[in-house]
């Protein structure tokens, strides 16, 4: 049997890892944008000067022979179901047995005028970082648009060049469908504090220049100079080499729960795969490291036929607003809902919180949120998992904490929270 | 130019030896500091830091140089055999208890008990970080001298295994040149003759000079911080098979929320290769850990602390 990968990021490497561990078929990975296997969530740390691009490879050269992974660097320009083979961009023909589609994401554009102007940048591709590197010499001002994670790194990645950096948010604050106001307060106060100039409520509606990047005209006509337009409003599942192949698609490649596309012995992982009956609560694309991990481990189980169903499990998640960690484990809403009472507890440094929502009527916890106190992701889940009652888990909240020895405790504060 | 300070602490003029421990604890206390700022907002850093800082000022800089001045052998509490050879070798003992009555028996007793005693205990429950990255005046200038060289350390499968080799071969040379010593002694020195100074001349100028002087300190701007340490140290050998085998120590890694990002390798300075093990969600056991704690300082979404023991549900 050869199964053949298409994408070389978190889901497929992780898929040909576990199907190697499964059997001992052939199996071929291919992708266009690096030879190596590297973290897609560490580029900023390249940018920054705190890693060599080496540092990132997920794994030695050894690994790849040892495991008899066929690395193939070449982009796909044709998939053939019904020849069960791909034609790659020399024209090349490589047929497969089974196929899995890992093809990751692509940044969304935004739709304004002067999109295209050298200068306008996202933050996605390995090849994005050598344009931002470049783009970024001389620079003295930038505007990023979109205010999630990856707009808050690209903010980082400036200014540690000592570039002074504008940050539009669409939204009234950051992140605000994603994070509880509280959190989005801290998380946009610590932005501030490290000197981006973070303005809410603001969008962008033309890019002006000549050649190059001068400015950026926003919603209500503000006009703001700058060299460097860093746009991260999002990413889209990248499907579109796929059009005219049968495979049934969404916003991404619908997959049913054992990650089967519509087309027989075609499988998709990761930021391009759509659940067709996503969990209650989870989305049907989620475009995130450890999902992707996830669901290479379950394609390979797969596709090497021990049928499992892909299990959401239960939702976490970690970040970074700057120096200061953000972890969520289970459900914690913008929004608590009804029934829900949410126990949050902030440092007067206001550079730390803990959060931990549970059911008011039986007091079962569903989620915890912390920043700048790092929790155990074991005992969250198992006390989300078996319902554990809240007192329960205030008794016994020590077990939780995750930081580094000798660091400030707060667990007689948090649970002083509940009292009052 | 030193002479008034040597003769304050030591009560002789200074000589090369003074200069030596002087600058080398000057650049430990100096390099701390930049440390200590540098990682500002990790406290096991802050501590770690005060302690090699405390520990090569008082017990290698101090007490040994007041020792001299009240007429007693220039003794460092807190190095012991293997890494001191000396201290157990039939000569040294021979000659603190010989000339230096109560006191000498005390070196003695206090150096055995360190060796055989205290060492195993301690890292059978802290691991060997007690020692490398709290104690040890080597591991005092590896973490604050060489902290700009951490990066450099050769984190290949190859280093490994030539890691594993060298290392516990310095641990076999000494163990036997020190039964071989002890027997002689035993013996009038009838199976050695005049060669037992020249075997631990010879060890003391490759290993305790050459080695754990020259290229463990003077090289780390080309192999990184730990090259003595990792390479060479006996006692880092004895404590790391201590540590692999039963201690409580581990470097626990958090669930699955590890990015891969390669910090905590990169800034490795004993060459494991971290994230090999976090990125599969493993505890890292190794042998060569130091403690040092920088892979947990580094990680951007906190998925390394270093623990004694383990948290059950």
């Amino acid at each position: 049997m050869h199964v053949v990968i298409i994408g070389n990021g978190i889901a497929g490497t992780t898929a040909a890892r576990h199907i190697r561990k499964l059997s001992d078929c052939r199996i071929t990975m291919i992708s266009d944008e690096s030879w190596q296997p590297f973290s897609r969530t560490a580029l900023m740390y390249i940018f920054m000067g705190k890693l060599k691009l080496e540092s990132t490879y997920l794994y030695e050269d050894w690994f790849w022979e040892k495991n008899r992974i066929d690395r193939v660097q070449a982009r796909v320009r044709e998939v053939n179901p019904a020849a069960k083979n791909i034609t790659l961009g020399d024209g090349s023909v490589l047929s497969w047995d089974k196929l899995i589609l890992a093809t990751g994401s692509r940044p969304v554009k935004i739709g304004v005028p002067g999109e295209n102007l050298p200068g306008v940048q996202h933050l996605y591709h390995l090849s994005d970082l050598d344009v931002l590197n470049r783009l970024s010499r001389g620079v003295e001002c930038a505007v990023v648009v979109g205010g999630g994670l990856t707009g808050v790194e690209l903010a980082e990645m400036l200014v540690s060049r000592g570039i002074r950096v504008t940050f539009m948010v669409r939204e009234k604050g950051l992140m605000a469908r994603q994070l509880t106001p509280e959190e989005s307060n801290m998380a946009g106060r610590i932005i501030r504090e490290h000197g981006v100039d973070l303005r809410f409520g603001m969008q962008i509606r033309e890019i002006r220049g000549n050649g190059r990047v001068e400015s950026v005209v926003t919603n209500d006509g503000l006009e703001i100079p700058c060299g460097l337009v860093g746009i991260t409003t999002g990413v889209a599942p990248e499907t579109g080499f796929l059009y005219g192949t049968g495979i049934e698609t969404d916003s991404g490649l619908l997959v049913d729960e054992y990650l089967r596309t519509s087309v027989k012995d075609i499988y998709a992982a990761g930021d391009c795969a759509e659940l067709r009956t996503p969990a209650p609560a989870r989305r049907a694309v989620e475009p995130l490291w450890y999902t992707a991990r996830a669901m290479g481990e379950t394609v390979a189980r797969n596709v090497c036929g021990n049928p499992e169903p892909y299990c959401q499990g239960i939702w976490y998640n970690s970040a970074r607003f700057f120096e200061t960690e953000y972890q969520i484990y289970g459900q914690v809403p913008a929004t608590t809902p009804s029934g829900i009472t949410s126990l949050y507890w902030e440092d007067s440094s206001g550079k730390k919180s803990v959060r931990i929502n549970y059911d008011t009527a039986t007091g079962a916890v569903t989620g915890f949120q912390t920043m700048g106190i790092r929790y155990r992701q074991q005992v969250c889940e198992h006390w989300i998992a078996t319902g554990t009652h809240i007192s329960g888990v205030l008794k016994n909240l020590s077990m939780a904490n995750f930081d580094p020895e000798f660091y400030r405790r707060f667990e007689a504060a948090i649970r002083a929270c509940r009292l009052s | 130019m030193l002479d008034p300070l040597s003769i304050f602490l030591r009560g002789r003029p200074a000589d090369q030896w003074f200069l030596y421990g002087f600058s080398y604890t000057a650049l430990v206390l100096a390099m701390g500091i930049r440390f200590m700022y540098k990682y500002r907002g990790n406290a096991y850093q802050q501590w770690r830091t005060v302690s090699v800082m405390f520990f090569q000022l008082v017990f290698s800089f101090l007490i040994p140089a007041w020792m001299m001045m009240m007429n007693q052998p220039e003794f460092y509490f807190s190095y012991f055999w293997p890494l001191k050879y000396e201290y157990l070798f039939p000569d040294t003992v021979g000659w603190f208890t010989g000339n230096y009555a109560r006191t000498g028996v005390f070196l003695v007793f206090w150096g055995a008990v360190m060796s055989f005693i205290a060492v195993p205990l301690l890292t059978w429950y802290f691991g060997k970080r007690w020692y490398c990255s709290w104690v040890c005046g080597c591991g005092a200038l590896a973490e604050t001298v060489g902290d700009p060289y951490r990066s450099l350390s050769d984190k290949s499968l190859g280093a490994w295994k030539v890691e594993r080799w060298m290392i516990h071969s310095v641990l076999l040379i000494i163990v036997l040149l020190t039964l071989l010593l002890w027997i002689n002694s035993r013996e009038q020195g009838t199976i050695l003759g005049s060669y037992s100074l020249i075997f631990s001349k010879t060890y003391s100028f490759l290993i305790g000079s050459m080695f754990s002087g020259v290229i463990g300190t003077g090289f780390y701007p080309i192999f990184g911080s730990r090259v003595w340490c990792r390479f060479g140290c006996p006692q880092a050998a004895i404590m790391g098979i201590i540590q692999r085998r039963w201690s409580r120590f581990r470097i626990t890694t958090n669930g699955g929320q590890c990015i891969s990002c390669g910090n905590c390798s990169e800034y490795c300075e004993m060459g494991i290769d971290v994230k090999s093990y976090a990125q599969r969600g493993e505890d890292i056991v190794r042998a060569s850990c130091v403690g040092c704690g920088i892979c947990s300082a580094v990680c951007p979404r906190g998925v390394l602390k270093l623990e004694n023991g383990t948290v059950s549900l």
